[in-house]
């Protein structure tokens, strides 16, 4: 371990002042259900294709977002937002309406945690009073870059996760109501050799490890600091590997720490693993997290969405996968 | 670096020991269930058709896979293949019908890029694979065929 801090400490504690989570079908059907703001039935939302569909998801979970922040469109200092489409499409396609400063970023699945992050700095060092920090994900969008036809007859290994349609979009602004982010760490891309693309639970674990490592060194809190610790996708399987990995280190996550890939899905639904996708961690956060803290049963959570940073095209070429995880540390007003 | 190797190595071991897998005897069991059924009717179809006069049996054998493909990608089209897949695996795709299967769905999933880039460019896009396999290995027992004629007189 190095002696540099990888967490960025935001004094002037930027904060969500409001958040919307838009999902689909499937995932209003899950255990999270009551939780989110809206829950479309129609996984094209009444256009002609999934991509088109995805973007009025994301337009949607902006616009709620700001609405519910009692804010214009217009009066965002920044939008900070990404997907997994190549090129970011959906994020973009959004922001074609939308007339803010656009940073489009790509970290695959930790995507929610890295625009935080640069959301919250950015108002920490005055540059905006607001942002907004958006991300999502689309299961037929996503299967079709990733995988298969969606009406193709494919099996698929019980540790296989199940993108999730939805977005998320956060408000932060550097004064108002509601938890502050106080740090966030930036993480390390990790590889621990895993080159299964339908293990993404094993190829992620290592690097939410990687990041509680340094969450906790940086910040000298320890696990019990926390009300709530939640990783984004890593999934039933990722979820159990990244608890033995920190006990391997004496580190005891217990009951505090679920992750949102495995709370979205009961397992009934079918859907293996759990979770995964941008819009995993950016559903749950602006859903059942924030209503969790707006009601002080969690005072202070660590979320730590994960992404593996791996194409079609390097998986074909036999390469493992690089996983990522940022985390953000959240407060309320005490 | 090479500590970097030994902790890979050690931690696919684990992931591996951790990894839920499928049980291979129930696969086995639904494949033959979901393999057998799409046969019997392939069976049914034909022994039917072998009762209209004027029709040999082996029209009949053509005219069954012809109902089989036609079922399975009406199947495709209404959502139904891809669960009889997720439960039948190989016994749902080996067959005819999943060859239909995986060219109707790319054909379907790509409908919104076109009918050109988008379906005609994308249809074969899972089965291509199988088409070039078919072809190149054909070509090498054809060879093989010609040149064990020429050596031995008996084909």
């Amino acid at each position: 371990m190095t002696a540099k801090s990888q967490t960025l400490v935001f004094k002037n504690r930027p904060r969500i002042i409001a958040g919307m989570s838009v999902v689909g079908d499937k995932e209003g059907e899950g255990p999270l259900g009551k939780y989110f703001d809206t829950i479309e039935p129609d996984p094209k939302m009444g256009k002609s294709s999934f991509e088109k569909g995805e973007t009025a998801m994301f337009s949607k979970a902006i616009e709620g977002a700001a609405a519910k922040a009692g804010m214009q469109i217009f009066d965002i200092g920044a939008l900070f937002a990404g997907d997994l489409l190549n090129q970011l499409v959906s994020s973009s396609y959004a922001a074609r309406d939308l007339p803010v400063s656009y940073f489009g970023l790509y970290s695959a699945c930790s995507t929610m945690t890295e625009a935080l992050s640069l959301g919250a700095a950015m108002i920490n060092a005055g540059y905006f009073k607001t942002a907004a920090c958006a991300t999502g994900s689309h299961f037929a969008t996503a299967e079709r870059q990733y995988r298969f036809p969606l009406e193709y007859g494919c099996q698929r290994p019980p540790y296989a996760q199940w993108t999730v349609t939805a977005a998320g979009c956060s408000i932060l602004a550097d004064s108002g109501n509601g938890p502050a982010i106080t740090h966030a760490t930036i993480g390390r891309v990790v590889d621990y050799g895993i080159t299964d693309a339908n293990n993404m639970g094993a190829a992620m674990a290592p690097a939410a490890f990687d990041t509680v490592l340094a969450v906790l060194e940086d910040t000298e809190m320890k696990i019990e600091d926390f009300d709530g610790i939640f990783t984004g996708d890593l999934g039933r399987l990722g979820g159990e590997i990244l608890r033995d990995l920190c006990r391997e280190r004496g580190i005891e996550l217990g009951q505090r720490y679920s992750d949102c890939g495995e709370m979205i899905f009961s397992s009934e639904q079918e859907c293996y693993s759990g979770g995964s996708g941008a819009g995993c961690s950016a559903c749950v956060l602006n859903s059942f997290i924030l209503d969790k803290m707006k009601k002080h049963e969690y005072n202070r959570v660590l979320l730590m969405a994960t992404g593996a940073l791996m194409s079609p095209t390097t998986s074909f070429q036999g390469e493992s996968i690089p996983a990522i995880c940022h985390a953000v540390i959240m407060e309320n007003d005490l | 670096m090479t500590d970097n190797i030994k902790r890979n190595e050690n931690y696919s071991r684990y992931v591996n020991a951790i990894s839920p897998s499928s049980s291979a005897l129930s696969s086995l069991i639904k494949a033959f269930i979901a393999g057998g059924i799409t046969c019997v009717i392939g069976e049914i179809v034909r022994n039917t058709f072998g009762l209209i006069p004027g029709i040999t049996d082996e029209q009949a054998a053509v005219y069954a896979s012809v109902v089989l493909v036609v079922i399975a990608i009406l199947f495709t089209g209404l959502g139904i293949y891809d669960s009889i897949g997720r439960i039948g695996g190989a016994g749902s795709f080996l067959p005819i019908t999943g060859f239909a299967n995986a060219m109707s769905s790319a054909a379907m999933e790509f409908r919104s890029e076109g009918l050109i880039m988008g379906t005609a460019v994308k249809m074969f896009n899972v089965v291509g694979p199988v088409i070039v396999n078919g072809i190149v290995w054909s070509a090498v027992a054809g060879i093989l065929r010609y040149i064990i004629a020429l050596i031995s007189g008996v084909l």
